[in-house]
């Protein structure tokens, strides 16, 4: 048997559904974030994969803005979390269904 | 072969962990499952010979952003668990349970049986400093490439990441005048009136 760039790739696809079931079942938003990352970091290592395929280093690079990227939603998600949780202790991410100030 | 052993531990390792965050009760749970999910990623990254990547996974990813995660969830509340049984909108689970399979499903097509047709045959391969058998180390390979032909991406992430920075110290401000508006008891779910809450942050 020879590892082949499809191994990773179908990895990439298990990962990212159990994240996006994560994102849709999931009410706590902190998980929720968690489910995110899990998508993301299936699409890296789909990138990795391909850049390893087509002997290409872009691949690495889209890894590394993809990692900046996912820090600075991270730093802002959880900002935005802390300030809501400030006030409505108890909410959850169907109690914040009222998109208005 | 060896290779084809080690995919297979580390994408258990992944596996397990991904499971483990979405089906943990606990959030601090979900935040060890998750690292347990970076870290075999990082494995497959070694694998392929990106070794900068693996490195800067475990740092920024497991050292960073989960312990932010962490934080997080203790300056919330340890105790806080979700009742998994309990489903808030009727039909949530068998829908996202449909579309998961359903992304699953369009996944493996795509990879498994319309791969060339989708993707096209492979129209070139890394030339010069772009390739990955030019004898460069993996570290001096990215960084030839990122700063000479991603160098305005790269300065545009700085950017980024200063106004990431700005927006969570603005975001998590205690504004002096939030006193104004009475704390909700703790445990009762019937939340205020949210339209105060912006007036003040705007002064």
């Amino acid at each position: 048997m020879e590892l082949t760039t499809n191994w990773y790739l179908v990895l990439s696809v298990i990962v990212f559904s159990i994240g996006a079931v994560g994102l849709l079942v999931r009410r706590n938003p902190l998980v929720m974030f968690m489910s995110v990352e899990l998508m993301l970091n299936s699409v890296n290592i789909t990138f990795v994969a391909l850049g390893a395929d087509l002997n290409d280093v872009g691949g690495q690079v889209a890894v590394f803005f993809v990692l900046v990227v996912a820090a600075v939603e991270v730093v802002v998600g959880l900002a935005l979390v802390v300030a809501i949780n400030r006030r409505h202790p108890d909410a959850t991410a169907d109690d914040l269904s009222v998109l208005r100030g | 072969m060896s290779e084809v052993i080690v995919f297979l531990f580390a994408a258990a390792i992944i596996l397990v962990g991904a499971i483990g965050v979405v089906a943990s009760r606990n959030p601090v749970h979900s935040a060890l499952f998750l690292v347990q999910t970076l870290l075999g990623v990082a494995v497959l990254f070694i694998l392929q010979d990106a070794h900068f990547l693996a490195a800067v996974q475990i740092m920024v990813y497991a050292g960073a952003i989960v312990i932010l995660f962490l934080f997080v969830i203790m300056l919330l509340g340890v105790d806080k668990t979700e009742d998994l049984e309990v489903e808030p909108i009727a039909g949530q689970r068998p829908l996202a349970a449909v579309v998961g399979a359903a992304l699953l499903g369009v996944g493996l097509t795509v990879v498994l049986v319309a791969a060339d047709g989708v993707t096209g045959a492979r129209q070139s391969t890394g030339v010069g400093e772009r390739a990955l058998d030019n004898g460069a180390t993996d570290v001096e390979r990215l960084g030839r490439v990122l700063f000479s032909e991603y160098a305005l991406a790269f300065e545009i992430t700085a950017a980024l990441l200063t106004i990431a920075v700005v927006g969570a110290v603005v975001l998590t401000r205690r504004v002096a005048s939030a006193d104004l508006l009475p704390d909700p008891e703790p445990g009762s779910l019937e939340l205020p009136p949210l339209a105060p809450a912006i007036d003040e942050e705007e002064h």
